[in-house]
């Protein structure tokens, strides 16, 4: 009697559980294809399309062939890959203190840490840039200025993934480790650094993949002599109305950073998800 | 040989404390040492100071005070990666990033060594070398067999089930040889039959290796199976350090005797040269107590034997039987005090019985005496009955903000009627609370004077009444003789009372 009874109220719960699921899931659905994959098949149309909208690989020739674009990726790895660097080397020690010692107490000083990021960034920007020149420390590079103003407007995002895998990291770890008889400077060689790897990915990929394509600050800080791919592209859209030549350089684009992560990605081992945020 | 060994002394605390910031006292002036080889256990509630005594000794945490000493070196500044200790934390803490063998051989590649040979001019020559990977791989198989995890080197450490993550965690810290190895809480995650499994696989590795062993437990069982020696701790003090069996059958205190196994505990009063009384009934006893002492008496369920009616020590009535697999728990009810039994014969609910009980089976402990308690009941004047009396009593004290109206209904704050007639409800009084006349009819109650005990400034008088032979215990610094006829005074504000239950409204 019970037992039937049970079955039954498992029965209808199993049921409107379904239900409610599968309807809640429409609208992310639609959003999804009207807002992520129809744009992405509309880039992959344009790039192997010509302007009469016949099949061609021109864009993709032009693309690799011009010395200008070329030099232009380049480039914008090479400021990537030096902001992102100096974003860790600054960052770690910035999450490691904020996390481990009592100064944060209640979050105070990493709210100081993260709050620029709620500032308006090409407003951001422009402070920067005219705090910079008042202090002096601006104009002697323009390639060093524009890895300046990135870094600055970047740091965030690689100080937030660190500290946050750093703040939930088994404190008991590391009294193991130094039971085990490792010294503190150990310790943190062979058990904090190597756990925090999943925060460095996730800061990584938040911090190379925009700095390539953020041209508000090549522009500011670079005096509008530094182009970086993201700018490339955007003449293309709105200068030389070539969105076939755009869309393809945006693919390229795409595909680096799918590389990017890939390399980023194996770091991050399966215990220390939802770092990214 | 083993004897001897034994005695060596391999840690000693010193009146160790130890204050956290928020001001709590974990552990207050603990003082105890370890023996060589010797498995102990720290056995307490959750929030007694077991843990964090552990944590001291690993050197995880800092003493406010005092010391402790390892083989008699003071080792209370030292940092836990250069003490011979090592632990097997509650969570195993294995290292994610680490497979099996990296896990366990973690201790041994940061370890140094004292290597002495022999050059060709045959000088000696003493050198700090690293263990070599050879020596490595063999130390970490040897652990692995050990805990039977053979084979499992190269696994994923969360691709492990709990025991064999457990076992990963003992072999780690075996592996690198501590002089004490610390078992915080270790088979707490794991399911019951896996726990026993490892309490006896545990011992097993103690007897094998040789090294002393240090264990925290909040399960009596775990550790009465396990130690040669239990330490009984709760609000950060000791309560008491002895052998399972001692602990067991010589509770000090009534905290360690609920605390150990199940027992029933009463309040007792010695009567006579070896006797006391508990449950109305006076029974003989072994230990030897001061006449007119209060004191507490604990009874093990297991050692009442139940008897037909009429034919045992005290009579009464079974109301309860619950069947445990090897015996039957019952509870046998003697007046108002109920008695907690095990036997494996059962009997039924509402039989009327008899139980008897052996003289070296009722163990007597010492009592903190602080205040006299008695049941009472609420009379229809708003008095209280107890000890025999009747007493003048301020009944709004069991409901904050309420006053008594004319009719002698109790209105509470927020304007309810409460008829307090025959409420039961407890009554405590302290020792000073009570005054004695030699005018019969001024107090509540008369009696004698049973007992008169000097305690340096002043006298600690017992006054016992006829009827049911209730006592009233205080303390005076007037004298008075032994069996003088007395009253006892109390006055109305220092008779506390609190409700038995909840009234129904």
């Amino acid at each position: 009697m019970t037992e039937k009874f049970i079955n039954e109220e498992k029965k209808t719960r199993k049921f409107s559980f379904a239900f409610s699921r599968k309807q809640l899931c429409i609208p992310y659905g639609l959003f999804l294809a009207l807002f992520v994959v129809l744009p992405l098949l509309l880039i992959v149309f344009y790039a192997f399309t010509d302007k009469d909208g016949g099949f061609s690989l021109a864009n993709f020739v032009r693309f690799f062939t011009s010395s200008t674009t070329i030099t232009t990726v380049i480039i914008s790895v090479l400021i990537g890959l030096a902001t992102t660097l100096i974003c860790i080397v600054i960052a770690y020690p910035v999450a490691y203190i904020l996390a481990r010692s009592n100064l944060n107490r209640g979050g105070t000083l990493l709210m100081l840490f993260i709050m620029p990021m709620w500032i308006n960034f090409v407003l951001r920007a422009m402070a920067m840039k005219d705090l910079l020149t008042l202090i002096g420390v601006f104009g002697f590079n323009n390639y060093v200025n524009v890895i300046i103003g990135m870094v600055y407007d970047y740091l965030p995002f690689m100080i937030l993934p660190i500290y946050t895998v750093l703040i939930k990291m088994d404190k008991s770890l590391i009294e193991a480790s130094k039971d085990l008889g490792a010294s503190s400077f150990k310790t943190f060689t062979k058990v904090t650094f190597p756990l925090s790897m999943s925060g460095i990915a996730s800061g990584i990929t938040m911090v190379f993949m925009p700095t390539m394509t953020c041209y508000v600050i090549s522009d500011t800080f670079g005096n509008g002599l530094i182009t970086i791919i993201g700018k490339l592209i955007d003449e293309q859209f709105t200068t030389f109305q070539n969105w076939n030549l755009g869309s393809a350089m945006a693919m390229v684009l795409l595909v680096i950073m799918l590389v990017s992560m890939w390399v980023t990605g194996g770091f991050k081992s399966d215990d220390v998800r939802g770092t990214n945020i | 040989m083993e004897d001897q060994r034994k005695t060596e002394k391999i840690i000693e605390i010193e009146n160790l404390f130890r204050e956290f910031e928020d001001g709590t006292v974990a552990v207050d002036n603990v003082s105890f040492y370890v023996r060589k080889g010797e498995f102990i256990t720290f056995l307490g509630p959750s929030g007694c100071g077991k843990t964090t005594t552990l944590r001291m000794i690993a050197g995880f945490d800092k003493p406010n005070g005092g010391r402790i000493l390892l083989n008699g070196k003071d080792i209370t500044d030292i940092p836990p990666n250069k003490r011979p200790i090592n632990t097997v934390f509650q969570r195993y803490a294995l290292f994610p990033h680490l497979n099996v063998f990296e896990n366990i051989a973690f201790g041994l590649k940061l370890k140094k060594v004292k290597v002495t040979y022999e050059d060709k001019n045959k000088n000696t020559i003493t050198k700090i070398e690293k263990l070599s990977k050879g020596e490595i791989a063999k130390k970490v198989e040897h652990a692995l067999k050990m805990v039977d995890l053979e084979g499992f080197e190269k696994r994923s450490v969360s691709t492990l089930s709990g025991g064999q993550q457990q076992r990963v965690a003992i072999a780690r810290a075996i592996v690198n040889e501590p002089k004490i190895l610390l078992l915080d809480e270790p088979l707490g995650a794991l399911d019951l039959k896996m726990r026993k499994d490892m309490q006896l696989e545990l011992k097993k590795m103690h007897k094998k290796l040789g090294i002393t062993f240090i264990y925290v437990t909040h399960d009596q069982e775990e550790a009465l199976t396990m130690s040669d020696t239990i330490v009984v701790m709760k609000d950060g003090v000791i309560q008491q350090i002895g052998t399972p069996t001692d602990i067991y059958n010589e509770p000090k205190n009534s905290f360690v005797a609920d605390f150990i196994g199940e027992s029933n505990i009463f309040s007792g009063t010695i009567v006579g040269d070896k006797k006391v009384k508990f449950i109305n009934h006076v029974f003989d006893c072994v230990d030897q107590f001061e006449k007119n002492e209060k004191v507490d008496v604990v009874v093990r369920p297991e050692d009442v034997v139940l008897l037909d009616e009429g034919k045992g020590q005290v009579d009464g009535k079974i109301v309860s039987s619950i069947f445990k697999g090897v015996h039957y728990e019952m509870v046998m009810m003697v007046g108002k005090t109920e008695i907690v039994i095990q036997d494996t014969v059962e009997r039924k609910v509402g039989e009327k019985v008899s139980l008897d009980i052996k003289p070296d089976l009722i163990h007597i402990m010492e009592k903190e005496f602080s205040s006299n308690k008695y049941d009472g009941y609420i009379t229809k004047k708003n008095t209280v009955c107890f000890g025999d009396g009747e007493f003048e009593c301020d009944v709004t004290q069991l409901y904050p903000g309420s006053f008594v109206d004319e009719e002698g209904y109790l209105i509470t704050a927020e304007g309810e009627k409460i008829d307090l007639t025959d409420v039961d409800v407890n009554v405590e009084v302290g020792l000073k609370d009570i005054e004695i006349s030699d005018e019969q009819d001024v107090g509540g109650v008369s009696g004698n004077i049973v007992s008169m005990i000097y305690k340096g400034d002043h006298y600690q008088l017992i006054v016992r009444t006829d009827e049911n032979e209730e006592d009233f215990v205080f303390d005076t610094e007037d004298t008075w003789n032994e069996n003088d006829r007395v009253s006892v005074i109390i006055p109305k504000e220092k008779i506390k009372l609190s409700l038995k239950e909840e009234i129904k409204r």
